[in-house]
């Protein structure tokens, strides 16, 4: 039983690790068109997140792996029933990664061009659909006993899932201007510092909204009404986002993106903790929902697991620091790889 | 078409096309690190010119591997998600395994490759080159351990949970140690090996026939000679062990590997032949080599080896297929082991035997068709199961309709055509272009 615990908050924290790291390169993604207004800015835009976005995607990679050695049967539920939208992540994910390396290949202006439009079409569309995807979990998906989705991605595109969709893509654009305000100067800074500064206020009401609605469209705060203290989490999350906004203003930029991280954790950790302990609601009967005593591993294997990711995970975290260290540098045109 | 067939389908699309771009990663990697260091020892600029020439090459082709890889991890889920609760217990736990132990380091350390050539010492750089080589055949080795359980399960116990039957886990120590893994983790690293020092020689003989770059290419095509010959030569001699191996642990494969119908003594080998399956015999045997098959399994030809009409109807793996890519397989790498030797005998004076160097460029996708038909002999062989004697391909397919993996299926086949169109022809394009000249070259 503890170790279906424990599991199911490694689980929740591989989701957010992967939300704050890769949010910040999609968010620079979906940025892409609107500030790189010329060849060099979407030089730089690339090259700022260059040596990093790859090692980010990883995160999502673990977490899917994660899911399918601790809990299979939410692995094989949620990735099947989500076919749909999973794939049109995928063929984000797919054109968005290779773009990177491809677009610097030739001058052509139209190869250029198709390049561009991957890298934005492939960011915002994992961006918004993560999004859909976890508001539809809070909210129950419509599986039967035998785990079967009934629906379509129109059963997904419902109000609140939109309203998921579209907090997800503000929170990680928001997270990818302030990584730029701290790899970029002048201009490119400058409206960096300008865009973060006009998306706060949006994402924050969206953030208010979306909180507030879970109340009616979810279970989510049956665990806090349980646990008040439990309350502490999305207040945490709005402190940080205020704390954010306080060091932009004092142009601060290492400080304000990593407040924006802690945003981003403690508001995927608001979701996790009203989902406890399901991990698959389902929308038919609580019968059919997946959680952490009907969904899990073996203890032996849950144990296994267990060593693994409390010897490799502080090892990943100290290289890839290292790594962000290393690529704090300002931007220059005589840096440029890509 | 039902839901099974397309997802089958999908899934050797997308693998096959995955499986293109890993083998000269995990080759050329080590290649590179190896320029890299030498470059790192000497200071000698013609090896740092190849580190970049080849590592830019190198990176492109990784770029292709990376995004068709994520693919990968998440199709079991979404197309075969019976199986997933059947085996996830331990099928899942080397995959996340793979990806905690290897990806991270792989795709972080690239990163730093990539963008550190200022910011690191070459020795520290050339270092950053071997964690990615390592990093990416340790991937390789956890996956290939998942696999090899699919082919020989080992260290489980069926179990009833949650209202279903699934395996679960016994012993891990049996699981990664089993020799079936072994045998296939060693198999394909060196065929990767030989891969990429096929892709080095033959890159490296088209500029050689041009008598441009002369020195970056002599020597990258004699540091990929060495290599290429040993570890061709490995590859069939273990693969020969592997076969011996595939024939107790899975009959039904070898008997459609060799065409071979009746449970015999002398059970004979054939250089080429053609099944009829409703007959349940050859209809075409050519070059019949009598006892050549107890012998090679069994080291004695008298042994009887199982023939397919011992194996019930439903358990055979399709014969024609698997027959056929195993001796594409195993001619290809008698061609690549003589093909090494001439490469030896005039490794001095390559330059005046240019019939040799266009045969080297010609044979530059030799090895991708005998990779891929390897595969094709371990996968399809494996039909009808998933998990070989454990569960039956039909019965683990995801409850989808055919609507979305039809729509699914023609994504890839389209996204994935154009990506291999561009990846390929950006590859061709920077091998023809050729390194930096010296002057260009900058540490
Ligand atoms: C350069 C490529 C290459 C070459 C020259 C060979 N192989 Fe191979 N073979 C592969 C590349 C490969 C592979 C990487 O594609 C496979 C697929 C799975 C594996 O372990 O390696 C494979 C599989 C494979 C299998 C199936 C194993 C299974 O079912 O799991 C057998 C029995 C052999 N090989 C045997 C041989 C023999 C007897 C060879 C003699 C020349 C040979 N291979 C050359
Ligand atoms: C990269 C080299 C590989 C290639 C080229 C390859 C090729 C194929 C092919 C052709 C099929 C279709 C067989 C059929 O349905 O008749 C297949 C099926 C499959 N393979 Fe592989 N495979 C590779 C590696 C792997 C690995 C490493 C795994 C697991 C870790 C794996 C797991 C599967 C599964 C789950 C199926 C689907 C079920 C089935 O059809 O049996 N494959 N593969
Ligand atoms: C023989 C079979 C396989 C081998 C040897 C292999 C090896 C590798 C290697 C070396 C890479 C690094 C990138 C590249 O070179 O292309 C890679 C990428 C990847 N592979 Fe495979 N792979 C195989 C099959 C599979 C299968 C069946 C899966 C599904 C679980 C898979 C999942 C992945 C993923 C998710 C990545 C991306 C990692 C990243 O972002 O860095 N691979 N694979």
């Amino acid at each position: 039983m503890e170790l279906q615990v424990i599991w199911f908050f490694l689980w929740g924290l591989l989701w957010a690790a992967y939300f704050m790291t890769d949010g910040f390169d999609l968010g620079v993604g979906a940025l892409y068109p609107f500030l790189g207004r010329d060849e060099t800015d979407k030089r730089k835009m690339i090259n700022a997140i260059g040596p990093l976005w790859d090692g980010n995607e990883v995160w999502l990679i673990t977490a899917g792996g994660v899911t399918f050695a601790a809990f299979p049967l939410v692995y094989a539920t949620m990735f099947s029933s989500l076919y749909t939208p999973l794939m049109f992540i995928l063929f984000g994910l797919i054109i968005r990664g290779v773009s990177f390396e491809f677009r610097g290949l030739s001058e052509n202006r139209l190869w250029k061009k198709t390049w561009d439009i991957c890298i934005f079409v492939g960011s915002v569309t994992p961006a918004l659909l993560f999004g859909v995807a976890f508001a539809n979990i809070f909210m129950g998906i419509p599986i039967d006993g035998k785990g079967i989705f009934h629906g379509n991605l129109f059963t997904l595109l419902n109000p609140y899932g939109i309203m998921g969709g579209l907090l997800f893509l503000l929170l990680f654009m928001h997270h990818g201007a302030l990584w730029l305000c701290i790899r970029t100067k002048e201009g490119l800074q400058e409206r960096s510092i300008h865009t973060a500064k006009v998306l706060w206020p949006v994402m924050l009401v969206v953030l208010a909204v979306f909180v507030i609605s879970s109340w009616f469209y979810t279970d989510l705060y049956a665990n806090y009404l349980v646990t008040p203290l439990l309350f502490a989490v999305p207040l945490l999350a709005v402190v940080a986002f205020a704390g954010s906004r306080i060091f932009l203003a004092k142009e601060k930029f290492f400080p304000a993106w990593g407040m924006s991280s802690a945003g981003i954790v403690a508001t995927t950790f608001f979701g996790i903790i009203g989902l406890f302990p399901n991990l698959f609601p389902s929308s038919l009967s609580p019968e059919y929902s997946l959680n952490i005593m009907n969904s899990s591993s073996s203890p032996l294997t849950l144990t296994i697991m267990l060593w693994v990711v409390v010897i490799i995970v502080p090892l990943v975290i100290a290289y890839q620091s290292w790594a962000y260290y290393m690529f704090r540098f300002k931007v220059e045109e005589e840096d440029f790889t890509y | 078409m039902d839901v099974v067939l397309l997802s089958r389908l999908q899934f050797a699309a997308t693998t096959m096309f995955h499986f293109l771009f890993v083998p000269l990663t995990l080759g050329l990697s080590i290649l590179v690190a190896w320029m890299e260091t030498r470059y790192a020892r000497t200071g000698d600029e013609v090896y740092l010119r190849m580190t970049k020439f080849w590592g830019k090459i190198f990176l492109i082709n990784f770029a292709v591997g990376v995004v068709t890889g994520i693919t990968l991890e998440f199709q079991f889920g979404t197309n075969w998600s019976q199986y997933s609760a059947y085996v996830g217990d331990i099928f899942g736990s080397l995959l996340a395994i793979e990806a905690t132990a290897a990806f991270f380091l792989e795709s972080t350390f690239i990163g730093i490759w990539i963008f550190g050539w200022k910011r690191l010492s070459a020795k520290a750089h050339a270092a950053v080159m071997w964690m990615v080589a390592i990093a990416g055949n340790v991937s390789a080795i956890w996956i290939l351990i998942a696999n090899a359980w699919m082919q020989h399960p080992v260290g489980y116990t069926l179990r009833e949970s949650f209202g279903g039957q699934r395996a679960e886990i016994t012993d891990f120590m049996a699981v990664i140690t089993q020799k079936f893994a072994w045998l296939t983790i060693m198999h394909t690293l060196a065929a990767s090996i030989v891969l990429a020092c096929f892709f080095v020689m033959g890159i490296s003989a088209w500029h050689l026939l041009k008598k441009q770059h002369e020195e970056v290419f002599t020597r990258s095509f004699r540091m990929a000679l060495v290599p290429g010959l040993i570890f061709s030569i490995f590859v069939a001699v273990q693969g020969d062990f592997h076969a011996v191996d595939v024939a107790h642990s899975q009959p039904a494969k070898m008997a459609a590997m060799e065409f071979h119908w009746e449970t015999q003594p002398n059970a004979p080998s054939y250089i080429f032949a053609w099944p009829d399956p409703e007959a349940e015999k050859n209809s075409i045997e050519i070059g019949k080599i009598p006892g050549m098959l107890s012998f090679l399994i069994h080291h004695d030809f008298s042994t009887p080896v199982i023939g397919l009409k011992d194996i019930p109807k439903d358990e055979r793996p399709p014969i024609a297929l698997v027959g056929m890519a195993f001796r594409v397989m195993v001619g290809l790498g008698a061609y690549f082991i003589i093909a090494c030797s001439i490469g030896w005998f005039f490794r001095k004076k390559l330059q005046e035997k240019p019939w040799y160097l266009k045969m080297m460029l010609w044979s530059i996708p030799l090895p991708y068709i005998a990779t891929q038909a390897g595969w094709i002999v371990t996968e399809v062989g494996r039909q009808p199961w998933i998990v070989y004697g454990l569960m039956k391909t039909s019965d683990a397919v995801s409850p989808v309709s055919t609507g979305q993996v039809g729509a699914s299926l023609v994504g890839f086949i389209v996204v994935y055509g154009l990506l291999g169109l561009a990846g390929f022809t950006m590859i061709a394009k920077k091998a023809m272009k050729g390194p930096d000249l010296p002057e260009e070259t900058k540490a």
